[in-house]
């Protein structure tokens, strides 16, 4: 019987051990050196938090595996012998495979600041970086105050997080305005109020110089570049991105880049290995997307197509219109299609703020033809089916806008907003007419 | 892991003080129970309940009104009180203790036997029950008090927890105000309207068979025909109100019109009980248990009914139009037509359900024909109706509904009974399965199966198995409180009522993989 093994039990790997399995009687084994199960990775926080318990975070009861015959295997692999179709682990064990799934995901970056491997330093990907966050920040007296560097999502997690304990979180943020490589301007300023109504002491345009240490090597004080302003704290969270977690695969003779290159169809250089989540690598970038794509729903897309091809129905990874979503403190965030941070020179987009400043939304449609393109909404939940509808039916974005309320998810009685929207759509036609 | 018992954020000056607000409050009724001989019992009464309240209040407001509008679940599984700790246990075993003397030894609360007047915690009740029906307190007069002012308080807690929340906020109002009018004031006033040749029975409109199991019992139905049109009415209304009105509002909105936005028993759930809704078990085993126990419950409540009804249809063949075996063809009839209507036209949508369907069926039926069999006296082998509907009222109505039911609200979580045990949950949930427009809808394939749905599911659905899946849940279990869609992170659940198509969807593949996306929205 075929075996297969995917390194990495994250959404990528198991969403392809299910699929294989809903599908084949295949043996398949999972490996992984983080956890014994399958935990989202997304719902870490909520544990720091006290929202939930870690085991709350697994998705499946542990009798699930051996009810469905997937074997679960703890160990780090070293290596990777393709030529014997062998992968050594860190014990020296090995394990023979028919087919190889490479799913390790990502690891933190860090960009070579003096200090970076202090005691209290830390980024916030893995399980045991939560079991490290608990023990240097357990409550405001141990942890007096944190900074954390680095303006994304897990980021602004991390502050979320620490600011839940009641510690005092200075946010260091690269770029002028939060994560404005990819939030056009008008949501990028709210996000930044936001932050700051919660008491979080943001700065905005300011990057880590380095950490200084106390006498027993752990962080106690942060420099800042542009100021060279010294911040005491007691642990420091870095959290400028990720990327693909393959140092094991060095000299295995499977093709790297950033990640692990793979074609449309997830496959590698070498036959019977594939890679997929965070890890892969398109050779070219699929459409507008990037060649890696770190994820949740990327990697559970490319775990249910890479399950199809094993399974003997070799088809193409082709993600669909493209969505994401986020939470930042309370506001939450969606987007369908594409708006981008630096409009792209054929965009136009529409803003509409609420005046609470906790809600807004922006559109982005094409300048001469008028198709939409996309949307982000902030505080207004919106449906994932009817914008994909839009996308691929190509709409034009009157017609969106005058169907908005079609697209609302918000919870009964909330107040509606698409006529105030709509109305300030038809004003900005006008002053741009 | 070592999260599992930070130091939790301790409570504010502002907080302490509310709480001991509370706690002088909850002193005078101590003070009171140990028949210390309150003078004035109206004003303490007035002080105490008001001191409960207002320290409630000042809690609440302390608590959310200084944050920002959003999510407040931090801390909840560090707290000692919401995750099974100490405080956790203490207050169960104290709950507990307090449903053992309410329901069986109500004299230690002072309730006056044979004639006495009442003495002690009851009495202290006496002025405000003589204020609203004309009578002294009895022990469920001093319960349904202290349950009202539970549902008042805490709702106006949950209200400020759920601000940014219109959903949360009406369904709170809409049980706050159920149980004040309905539970508790206007069956106060209907007492008024008795006289020595009037009566009716004390009567929560609101309040439906099975889940008032007693509603037909003999002296019921007599006190109901006695009292003329009013009394007719009101018999009519309760037989209309499980076999019109509910199946209908079912169908347009699900269960949760009656569970979590009119029942009492809900009522107090998703007040007072909100903080104890994580506890609930999502195991597969505990969903398992759950169809077994409601359903023999409810089938204990059908056939324990039938032959107390059947046993006094006997007594007097002249004084009721229906005969015994009218009735029991009658029960009969009506259960093979729900049966064979849903065999026929449900099949589909019942699955593997229908063969556990069908042994519910015989079970009833057979015990039906037991009662005809050997129905001499109402007994159904060679039990007597009487002792069928004492044990009932014991294990049902006392031990599972109050003792357990509320009392392990720390432990079990605050849903035990509507999801273990309650009858009226059970024939809701059948219907709200196969009958209802009502879902929760999964937003496409946005879920990142965080499980703060499946957490803060107070009747232990794994909602997050579903979101995950792309797929809608319609569960019969389901109350419709509507929390997992406030505690999502991503905006991936929404209730609503809409068309019978594509309620139940079940995807392979999820939304924003390419299979052919027209195909999948149009076969939807």
């Amino acid at each position: 019987m075929e075996h297969i093994v995917i390194i990495g039990n994250g959404i990528s790997g198991v969403t392809a051990a299910r699929h294989i399995r809903k599908m084949s009687d295949k043996r398949i084994t999972i490996v992984s050196a983080e956890t014994d199960f399958f935990f989202s990775r997304t719902a870490l926080m909520y544990v720091y938090m006290g929202h939930m318990k870690f085991e709350h975070t697994q998705p499946y009861e542990n009798w699930f595996w051996k009810k469905n015959n997937i074997e679960l295997k703890s160990g780090f692999v070293d290596k990777v012998d393709h030529q014997s179709n062998e992968l050594i682990f860190s014990t020296g064990e090995t394990m023979s495979y028919d087919k190889l799934i490479i799913a390790v995901g990502s690891k933190p970056n860090k960009f070579g600041w003096p200090g970076q491997d202090l005691d209290g330093v830390m980024g916030m990907y893995h399980k045991q970086d939560l079991e490290n966050l608990d023990k240097h920040a357990p409550n405001n007296k141990v942890c007096k105050r944190a900074v954390v560097v680095g303006g994304g999502l897990i980021g602004i997690e991390l502050v979320e997080m620490l600011h839940s304990r009641g510690i005092p979180v200075t946010f260091l943020v690269r770029e002028e305005s939060f994560w404005n490589v990819v939030l056009p301007a008008g949501e990028s300023g709210m996000i930044n109020r936001h932050i700051k109504n919660h008491h979080i002491d943001l700065r905005l345009g300011m990057n880590l110089k380095e950490i200084i240490s106390d006498e027993h090597g752990k962080a106690k004080a942060v420099v800042v570049q542009e100021t060279g302003e010294v911040i005491d704290c007691d642990v420091v969270g870095l959290t400028p991105g990720v990327s693909p977690n393959i140092d094991f695969l060095k000299d295995s003779g499977i093709e790297l880049g950033r990640g692990v290159k793979v074609n449309r169809f997830l496959e590698t250089n070498i036959p019977n290995v594939y890679a997929i989540g965070d890890c892969a690598e398109q050779h070219e970038a699929i459409g507008l997307r990037r060649p890696i794509e770190a994820v949740w729903y990327t990697g559970r897309m490319m775990g249910e197509t890479v399950a199809q091809t094993i399974c003997e129905n070799r088809v193409e990874y082709k993600p669909g219109h493209w969505f994401n979503s986020a939470k930042f403190m309370d506001i939450e965030y969606q987007t369908y299609g594409w708006v981008f941070g630096q409009p792209k020179e054929y965009e136009q987009q529409f803003h509409w703020i609420h005046e609470d400043d906790t809600k807004c939304i922006t559109v982005s449609y094409h300048k001469e033809t008028q198709e939409f393109l996309g949307i982000n909404t902030f505080g207004i939940r919106m449906r994932h089916e009817v914008f994909d509808q839009w996308l691929t039916e190509k709409r034009d974005v009157d017609y969106v806008m005058q169907h908005l309320a079609e697209a609302n998810f918000d919870p009964e009685f909330y107040k509606t907003h698409e006529t105030e929207i709509l109305s300030a759509y038809k004003n900005s036609q006008l002053q741009t007419a | 892991m070592s999260l599992a018992n930070p130091e939790a954020k301790g409570i504010s000056t502002k907080q302490k003080v509310a709480l001991a607000i509370g706690f002088v409050g909850f002193f005078i009724l101590a003070l009171a129970l140990l028949n210390t001989g309150l003078p004035n019992q109206g004003l303490f009464l007035t002080v105490s309940l008001g001191l409960i309240t207002i320290g409630t209040i000042l809690f609440a407001n302390d608590a959310y009104l200084t944050k920002l509008e959003g999510i407040k679940n931090d801390g909840v599984w560090f707290k000692s009180i919401s995750s099974r700790g100490v405080i956790g246990w203490l207050t169960g075993v104290g709950l507990t203790a307090f449903y053992v003397v309410l329901y069986f030894y109500a004299d230690l609360l002072g309730l006056g036997t044979n004639g006495e007047s009442n003495t002690g915690l009851v009495a202290l009740f006496d002025p405000l029950s003589r204020l609203l029906s004309g009578n002294p307190a009895s022990q469920w007069f001093v319960y349904g008090t202290l349950y009202t002012i539970a549902i008042i308080a805490f709702g106006y807690k949950f209200i400020l927890k759920y601000r940014h929340n219109r959903y949360q906020q009406i369904r709170t109002v809409s049980v706050m105000f159920f149980q004040l009018g309905f539970a508790f004031l206007i069956p106060e006033f209907m007492a008024r309207l008795n006289s020595d040749t009037f009566k009716l029975p004390y009567y929560d409109l609101k309040n439906v068979w099975p889940l008032n199991y007693y509603n037909f019992e003999q002296y019921r139905i007599d006190e109901f025909i006695n009292a003329g049109n009013i009394g007719l009415g009101l018999l009519i209304f309760g037989v209309a109100s499980i076999f019109i009105i509910t199946p209908i509002l079912t169908y347009k909105f699900g269960k949760r019109w009656y569970c979590s936005w009119v029942c009492g028993c809900g009522g107090l759930a998703e007040t007072a009980g909100d903080s104890f809704r994580q506890l609930s078990s999502k195991k597969l085993s505990a969903w398992k248990l759950e169809r077994w126990l409601i359903h023999t419950v409810l089938v204990f409540a059908v056939v324990m009914t039938t032959a107390v009804v059947y046993t006094y249809l006997g007594y007097d063949p002249n004084k009721y139009w229906l005969t015994k075996n009218v009735f029991l063809m009658s029960v009969a009839g009506f259960l093979t037509f729900i049966f064979v209507g849903v065999m026929i036209f449900k099949r589909k949508e019942l699955g593997k359900d229908a063969r556990y369907g069908a042994i519910g069926y015989f079970a009833v039926i057979m015990l039906l024909i037991g009662i005809h069999v050997f129905g001499d006296g109402g007994k159904i082998f060679f039990l007597k109706a009487e002792t069928l509907r004492s044990s009932y009222g014991f294990m049902i109505g006392s031990i599972f509904s109050g003792v357990i039911g509320t009392g392990f609200y720390p432990i079990l979580g605050n849903r035990a009974w509507c999801r273990f045990g309650c009858p009226m949950a059970a024939i809701l949930g059948f219907q709200q399965r196969l009958f209802s427009k009502f879902r929760i809808t999964t937003n496409g394939g946005q879920c990142i199966s965080c499980g703060n749905c499946s957490t803060y599911c107070e009747m232990g659905i794994d909602v997050r198995a579903y979101a995950q899946k792309g797929e809608n849940i319609v569960r019969s279990s389901c109350v419709g409180c509507g929390i997992c869609s406030a505690v999502c992170p991503r905006g991936v659940l929404k209730l609503e009522n809409d068309k019978l198509d594509g309620r139940i969807s079940s995807n392979e593949i999820l939304l924003g993989n390419d299979v052919n996306l027209m195909d999948y929205v149009n076969n939807k």
